[in-house]
């Protein structure tokens, strides 16, 4: 009896000294991820919640005012200016991404075509342009797309923009910097998937008798579905909340969301709206990773491929 | 060169060949019964049909309670025996087989050369056989084709190929070390390092290529025709045969011996080496 007894104390002393390395590990990152995300979600949250005070400034009571003013809502009945911000943001996301996949796809499988030593060079060039801030490059791209410059007049000559009009400020000049912006973020994780490219399937998939487009359909295409889907998640969400592209390149008609939420805490300082829009955008963001993690799922062949 | 047609110019998607790879190349996002019918797929075979197809081949392989697994579920030899069935499903005219026993382990390995070889004979299909190992090479093939840089070296059956190579690179890739130089012939009497030996064929090659398991070992120095004195420098006992390495003069020559349960000649010991004159084989460089 005193010997059964003797094994849950060794055994929940063992437990305890656990208990503490667990403590010991995993707390500063706990602690951290409390500090950094957990309480500013929480007072963003508390903020979306509460009323509109005269300086922009949440204060009590609490209301749903900052969501019925997101969905439109004002004082001279409904307006869809916030509507066309939201389907605009997805809409830019959704051309920007798939744009940047086909620029991305064919320049990552030709690095990896190309000889071992120049690769990292070739991979250099394409993650170089991100070296400079963000906003220089907008401003590059206003120069190159201004009215008056050589594309604009080229653009203009063949009609596709009004005279005198220019390419920027526009939404194709959004599209634009955004795939430009992004690109990097889809190249590596497409490289990445080729360069461990099985041939040997493809060449399977030729020997029982599929084209070479469909040997690229089910024995290329299927391999660098991991490194497409981590490219999009990579790209899609940072575009979806872009805030400077927009702004420099967009002018008055391309708004997006980043915009908007950013307009409230500065310009027209409306803390609750300002936080509603944000909650808004988190939403969208997981509804898109969760439908990209079923996305995945089901072309994987059950696979856990993102995230 | 497949059914009388040559198919140089024919894309590898068109040609009645298929492949088992070295990788099996199975494609990993299908189901084992996807991957069976992949090639039917390609060519249009209707969905019914199929599926019919991939149930006989599964079975006629003993793996028909896999076929609704993952890929990434197999084991090594079931892998290799999908590889196999997806290549056979397609009944091409001609089956190529990229070395497709060298991922595994040495006991499944002469499991699955003994199946691969019953299939073989069942279907009385062309195999092409490709493979680094000269014992799977015999064990497998009515002829072999001995290849070294891209061209051909000699095609024959597997005992012709290894009882009669045609030049040294044949006989070193069959396994065969005892190759000496023949420096000067009187008739069918060769002289070379270990002596002077007289070969019932004595052929016009520069080099005499002497077979370990052709050779008796009689104890002590015996005179006679053929006959060599020599020292035992090395013995490796190996249970079923014993393998020796003789010091005759300044060369060595290798000897396998069964275990008959006689005299093993130890290191050291003087022994006579006796070879047959029609066991004696020239070829050249």
């Amino acid at each position: 009896m005193s010997y059964s007894g003797a094994v849950p104390t060794a055994r929940s002393r063992a437990m305890v000294r656990e208990t503490r390395h667990l403590l010991f590990t995993v707390a500063p990152g706990a602690f951290w991820i409390f500090i950094f995300l957990v309480l500013p979600s929480a007072y963003l949250m508390g903020v979306a919640f509460m009323t509109n005070g005269p300086y922009g400034l949440p204060q009590m009571p609490l209301s749903l005012d900052a969501f019925e003013r997101l969905a439109g809502v004002g004082f001279l009945g409904w307006s869809p200016g916030n509507l066309y911000t939201l389907l605009r943001s997805l809409w830019q996301t959704l051309v920007s991404t798939v744009l940047v996949v086909i620029v991305a796809y064919p320049v990552a499988y030709y690095i990896t075509t190309c000889r071992e030593k120049w690769r990292p060079i070739l991979l250099l060039l394409v993650v170089v342009p991100s070296w400079t801030n963000q906003v220089i490059r907008a401003f590059g791209w206003m120069n190159l797309l201004a009215p008056g410059t050589p594309l604009s007049s080229l653009a203009e000559s063949l009609g596709l923009v009004a005279p005198n009009m220019g390419l920027y400020p526009s939404n194709l000049a959004v599209t634009l910097g955004l795939v430009y912006n992004f690109l990097p973020f889809m190249v590596l994780p497409l490289y990445a998937a080729f360069e461990k490219l099985d041939t040997a399937q493809v060449q399977a998939a030729q020997d029982l008798y599929a084209s070479p487009v469909r040997a690229f359909w089910h024995a290329v295409f299927p391999q660098t579905l991991p490194g497409l889907l981590a490219g999009t998640v990579l790209v899609a969400i940072p575009a979806f909340g872009m805030y400077v592209i927009p702004e420099l390149l967009g002018g008055g008609k391309g708004m997006m969301l980043g915009n908007l939420v950013a307009n409230q805490f500065a310009g027209s300082s409306n803390w609750p709206l300002g936080a509603a829009g944000a909650i808004l955008m988190l939403i969208a963001t997981f509804i898109g990773l969760f439908a990209m993690r079923r996305i995945g799922k089901r072309l994987g062949g059950g696979e856990e491929v993102v995230i | 060169m497949v059914g009388g047609k040559n198919i140089t110019e024919t894309p590898p998607h068109q040609r009645s060949v298929n492949t088992v790879f070295q990788s099996y190349a199975l494609f990993p996002h299908l189901s084992v019964r996807e991957n069976l019918a992949f090639g039917l797929k390609m060519r249009g075979m209707p969905a019914a049909e199929r599926h019919t197809k991939v149930d006989e081949i599964a079975d006629f392989i003993k793996l028909g309670d896999l076929v609704d697994r993952h890929v990434d579920q197999l084991s090594g030899g079931q892998r290799q025996r999908i590889a196999l069935a997806r290549a056979l499903i397609c009944e091409p005219d001609v089956l190529l087989l990229d070395e497709p026993l060298s991922a595994l382990d040495a006991g499944l390995r002469s499991q699955l050369q003994v199946e691969l070889l019953r299939v073989q004979k069942r279907l009385g299909m062309t195999f092409v056989f490709v493979t680094h190992d000269q014992q799977e090479a015999m064990v497998m093939s009515d002829r072999i084709a001995v290849l070294n840089g891209g061209t051909i070296q000699q095609v024959g059956a597997p005992r012709e190929v290894y009882e009669r190579p045609v030049n040294a690179f044949v006989a070193r890739f069959m396994g065969h070390d005892n190759l000496y130089t023949i420096s000067a012939r009187k008739s069918d009497r060769l002289i070379t390092a270990l002596g002077e030996l007289t070969a019932e064929d004595a052929g016009n090659g520069e080099l005499l290529l002497i077979r370990p398991e052709t050779l008796d070992l009689l104890p002590g120095a015996v005179e006679g025709p053929n006959h060599l004195t020599a020292t035992v420098a090395e013995r490796l006992y190996r249970g079923s045969h014993a393998e020796f390495r003789l010091a005759i003069g300044n060369t060595t020559l290798q000897a396998t011996v069964n275990n008959r349960g006689r005299h093993l000649p130890e290191v050291g010991e003087t022994v006579t080496v006796a070879v047959a004159p029609e066991d004696l084989v020239t070829l050249h460089e």
